[in-house]
């Protein structure tokens, strides 16, 4: 057991101690989402009024869930720029050359990535209560769960991404096209009620909404007032989203096997 | 190195021969890399590929050390079938990268611990595993450096002390000198000259640099996918005989067709210079310079180099 972890926990730890050492990815993965926080959501304030909701919380404390998912999402994405490069000319080369079989690579570097995010997330949840968020133990720790799970799903979906590209540059194209939309239409931007037919349904067959729900429900558990709560349901968002880690890890795993070379 | 012990050992493993290559082809779409090479390669040996860019070395090198599969041909090392005993294989190569394999960020032994895990090994034996290669390549006093700020000499042979660092059988190395001055150089090759002898394994590198081939007990010289020669040094230059003389300058295809009715040679325009192997190359030198005194600028003559071995073998110039 000891020998097979062993790979997995050097990995992992090589992912933190790099992070540690370029400080500067800290403060790039946090201060954009931040500065898009307060400028989006105090400019859209006064606008905000979603059809079907006669009165509610303001557009900062809708936007707020959205912001820590969307920390989530950079982080865990950074975190896996790196296979890009190193697959082919660094690190990572003498990894793939090493007796572990692709499944525990990837599985470290997820958990690596997964930790980063979740680190930087919580550093975003202390602004919680700015919203009217109370946490309770329990709530505290399911919320941590979620958003444990929603990082190994999107560091997955990046290592999926960047097993199977030659550039950085390629993969900053993917970023924009795919990734930037899949969280504008997560739910975390805008809510679902009201928007026309194909968005809603963009919005129903996007995974990340219901990453998005599930973490709106696990961070109003203690809290009375709810910030917009007509989304999917607690077991639905849940069911999905652990859907979506097992697919995207098996789909990285896939990829860094077929792509080895 | 426990875990060593519980890999079997194959009946077809015989005691010299750790590589053994078979008609290997390899192919990218429609480009032939490896065209039907075949080898054998013996314990502690220093063993080169030699050959311009372009010429399947990288290829060879990628297939050996398992990161491309075997598509076309058998390659067995220390007796496992590359195809199919993958990780048996991979236990017991050591691989040094053309490209650093060193995280920058990390310390010299952190990048060695890790590499330590990845092979299962950890605690004390670890410890004096890199605390004994640290010393070896003669880099102790900078352990806890980061890679950063170590030069390109000290990085490669950080590069080796890991890649050795799980006792491996074979160690293979795509282009170690690239990017080194003539002393690191120097060094890397004294470097694996000891790592050969003392820890009895075979080094196998590709190179297109002739002076690192020389240095090798044996070279395989490869072109456009195919192994053209292999054998010692001086056992290929043999082949050329006599002395070889290089006529550089404005040479023509009429200067050399009147050299070679003058004097019985067949002189090779290649690289915009003309190329004459004779017997006696002092004699020849003499007369051809008082024979064409106008024509002839600049030459050189010595014994033969592998670049001549190559130069008669493929008929092509041996561009760096």
């Amino acid at each position: 057991m000891r020998k097979m972890l062993l790979p997995i926990t050097t990995i992992w730890w090589r992912e933190i101690i790099r992070f540690y050492r370029q400080r500067s990815r800290l403060l790039s993965a946090i201060a954009q989402p931040l500065v898009f926080w307060i400028l989006i959501g105090s400019g859209l304030s006064a606008s905000f009024q979603p059809s079907g909701v006669v009165s509610g919380p303001g557009y900062i404390e809708y936007f707020y869930p959205g912001i820590v998912v969307l920390v989530l999402l950079f982080t865990s994405i950074f975190a896996t720029i790196s296979v890009v490069n190193d697959r082919r000319e660094g690190f990572l080369q003498g990894v793939l050359v090493a007796p572990v079989p692709r499944w525990r690579i990837v599985l470290a570097q997820a958990l690596g990535g997964t930790t980063l995010a979740l680190g930087q997330g919580v550093l975003l949840l202390i602004l919680a209560p700015i919203t009217g968020i109370r946490f309770g133990v329990a709530s505290l720790f399911i919320t941590l769960g979620v958003m444990g799970l929603l990082a190994f799903g999107l560091t997955n979906l990046g290592l999926l991404i960047a097993w199977r590209m030659d550039s950085t540059q390629g993969f900053h194209a993917i970023m924009n096209l795919l990734l930037i939309p899949i969280w504008l239409l997560s739910g975390a931007f805008f809510p679902s009620t009201g928007v026309p037919g194909w968005l809603a349904w963009t919005m129903k067959f996007n995974p990340l909404t219901y990453g998005l729900a599930a973490f709106r429900h696990s961070l109003y558990l203690d809290t009375t007032v709810k910030a917009f709560g007509d989304g999917p349901s607690w077991t639905l968002s849940m069911l999905i989203t652990s859907l979506f880690c097992v697919l995207t890890y098996v789909g990285a795993t896939f990829t860094a096997s077929a792509q080895a070379n | 190195m426990e875990n060593l012990k519980i890999i079997r050992i194959p009946v077809q493993t015989t005691a010299d021969c750790l590589i053994e290559v078979e008609n290997l082809s390899h192919s990218y779409q429609t480009r032939r890399a490896l065209e039907n090479v075949s080898f054998d390669v013996s314990c502690g040996e220093i063993f080169g590929f030699l050959g311009p860019n372009g010429s399947g070395k990288t290829t060879l090198f990628r297939i050996l050390s398992t990161l491309i599969p075997v598509t076309s041909g058998t390659v067995r090392i220390l007796g496992y079938d590359l195809s199919t005993e993958v990780k048996a294989i991979r236990h017991r190569l050591g691989v040094v990268f053309q490209h650093p394999g060193l995280d920058v960020k990390l310390t010299v032994v952190e990048n060695l611990r890790h590499h330590g895990h990845l092979y299962g090994l950890s605690g004390k034996t670890l410890h004096h595993r890199i605390a004994e290669l640290l010393e070896q390549v003669g880099i102790s006093d900078r352990a806890t450096d980061r890679v950063e700020v170590l030069s390109g000499g000290l990085q490669r042979r950080v590069e080796l002390a890991k890649a050795m660092l799980h006792s491996p059988r074979v160690l293979l190395l795509d282009e170690p000198t690239s990017g080194l001055d003539v002393t690191a150089r120097r060094q890397l090759n004294d470097d694996l000259r000891v790592l050969a002898d003392t820890e009895n394994i075979l080094v196998l590198l590709t190179t297109h640099l002739l002076d690192d081939a020389e240095a090798c007990n044996r070279v395989g010289i490869l072109n456009n996918g195919s192994l053209v020669a292999i054998g010692a040094p001086d056992e290929l230059k043999a082949q050329v005989g006599g002395d070889v003389v290089r006529i550089e300058g404005e040479v023509s295809e009429r200067l050399s067709t009147a050299i070679a009715e003058k004097f019985s040679v067949s002189p090779v325009l290649t690289g915009g210079h003309l190329r004459v192997e004779c017997e006696r190359g002092h004699e020849f030198v003499r007369d051809l310079v008082a024979t064409f005194p106008n024509e002839i600028q600049t030459v050189r003559f010595g014994r033969p180099t592998l670049e001549d071995v190559f130069i008669k073998l493929t008929g092509n110039p041996f561009v760096q």
